[in-house]
């Protein structure tokens, strides 16, 4: 983890997305005009968190199977940072929705979804913080974010799909594929998925040398 | 395995004050939402009938479940832990508190068609999902409690942990309610009753491979 290319590549990778998707040329589309290029901005962020909580649930899987302290900051850590990339996830949607659809939360069932895994993850910070015994609160943590982990799945990926939405990409409406017929946003869309997950880990990892080193001082 | 769920029976038998107060529960917020209801000449649309219901179905459920493992006296778990394996544990109480919700949202159906009409076209699939989202409702409620019993204020825990994690059930409940209250055909509503077997299923399983975690402790 504290290998430099990688965070080089990541700091490369945002200019380039940040410089790219906005100035370089984008498909012109009826209504959706330049707010298209919220696209580098709030698809990713979807990405990093999906990968985070990932991360997560597969150190609390790994924390149940060996506990050990260490494993319960990485994977407290990386749900935190997934918390803030599904935060902002949301934002970007909400400043979107306000354009393109005329209202800030349309109650889409993709931003239903979006909401409710946020309160799952919500709950799981609750419950860290009313438990008082350290390996207790780090076993009971684990269970439920491997639990919500599971069932955030059918929330984020089946339900959506069985329903009509407005979001691009679902009932009718066409996605990044038909948006992008010339493909000129992929050069920037793949490095910015990239880019922002590299990022959120980078933060990730930043946290728990943090939290370690705290863990070190103060045990 | 059985006896733990003839345990389960025999106990919550004797202790009549859990059956009366989960039958009074329901009555009285039956009882609310018909006097609320009453104002509007007692118009409530099919839609709001299905709202009504299963809110009130989830929040008896979430209360009744929860005294799985939160009422349950401190001696209780440490006795079964030295003579049981806790997957026949979790499984029993599943079974048990599936049942207990069976016959939970049964009534709280009966008394709905009492107080307001009985909107349902299609009761066949209604009772279907009845019984799908009583299984869900109870492989969540029942781990979640086990989760929640150890921590500090167990109440306010158990409520903000199952609450997220059943609006998957929920959604489609309710999805296929409105179809069963609009007659349509039974074949529209297949494909969300195979989802919610899924998903009810992934619950189970979680619990049945998650709960030794949670019994240690």
């Amino acid at each position: 983890m504290k290998a430099l290319w990688w965070k080089l590549l990541c700091v490369v990778l945002l200019i380039y997305t940040i410089v790219g998707g906005l100035l370089f040329d984008v498909p012109r589309l009826d209504i959706v005009n330049e707010t298209i290029r919220n696209l580098y901005f709030h698809v990713p962020m979807w990405f990093g968190m999906i990968a985070l909580f990932g991360a997560s649930a597969w150190h609390a899987v790994k924390y149940l199977r060996n506990p050990n302290i260490e494993t319960d900051i990485y994977s407290t850590q990386f749900a935190n940072v997934g918390f803030a990339y599904g935060m902002l996830g949301i934002f970007t949607g909400m400043l979107w929705a306000q354009y393109a659809w005329g209202t800030w939360w349309h109650g889409d069932p993709k931003q239903n979804g979006a909401a409710v895994t946020l309160l799952i993850y919500a709950a799981f910070f609750v419950l860290r913080a009313s438990i008082e015994n350290e390996d207790q609160k780090a076993r009971l943590s684990a269970i439920y974010n491997i639990f919500a982990f599971v069932a955030m799945i059918p929330l984020l990926f089946v339900i959506p799909r069985m329903q009509d939405s407005l979001h691009p990409g679902s009932g009718g409406n066409p996605g990044f594929n038909m948006y992008d017929l010339d493909h000129t946003m992929r050069p920037v869309f793949y490095p910015a998925c990239i880019g922002w997950i590299l990022l959120g880990f980078w933060i990730a990892s930043l946290r728990i040398r943090i939290k370690l080193i705290d863990e070190k001082l103060f045990g | 395995m059985l006896t733990l769920l003839q345990k389960e029976f025999t106990l919550d038998l004797r202790r009549k004050s859990i059956i009366l107060g989960i039958a009074l529960y329901l009555l009285s917020t039956t009882f609310i939402c018909y006097l609320t209801f009453a104002l509007r000449g007692n118009q409530m649309s099919p839609l709001t009938w299905s709202a009504l219901y299963w809110i009130i179905v989830m929040f008896s459920g979430v209360n009744s479940v929860a005294k799985s493992f939160i009422g349950e006296k401190k001696g209780v778990d440490i006795y079964l832990y030295s003579v049981a394996d806790p997957h026949d544990i979790i499984l029993s109480k599943i079974v048990y508190n599936a049942l207990l919700c069976g016959v939970m949202s049964f009534a709280c159906f009966i008394l709905f068609s009492i107080f307001f009409e009985n909107p349902v076209q299609d009761m066949t699939t209604f009772s279907i999902v009845l019984v799908l989202a009583c299984i869900g409702f109870s492989g969540a409620f029942t781990m979640l409690s086990g989760i929640a019993s150890r921590s500090g204020n167990s109440n306010v825990v158990m409520a903000v942990l199952s609450f997220p994690v059943i609006i998957s059930i929920l959604l489609l409940v309710v999805k296929v309610t409105k179809n069963c209250i609009d007659g349509l055909d039974p074949s529209i509503s297949t494909n969300d009753l195979l989802t919610l077997g899924a998903v009810d299923a992934l619950l189970i399983a979680m619990s049945y491979i998650l709960f030794p975690f949670v019994w240690r402790s």
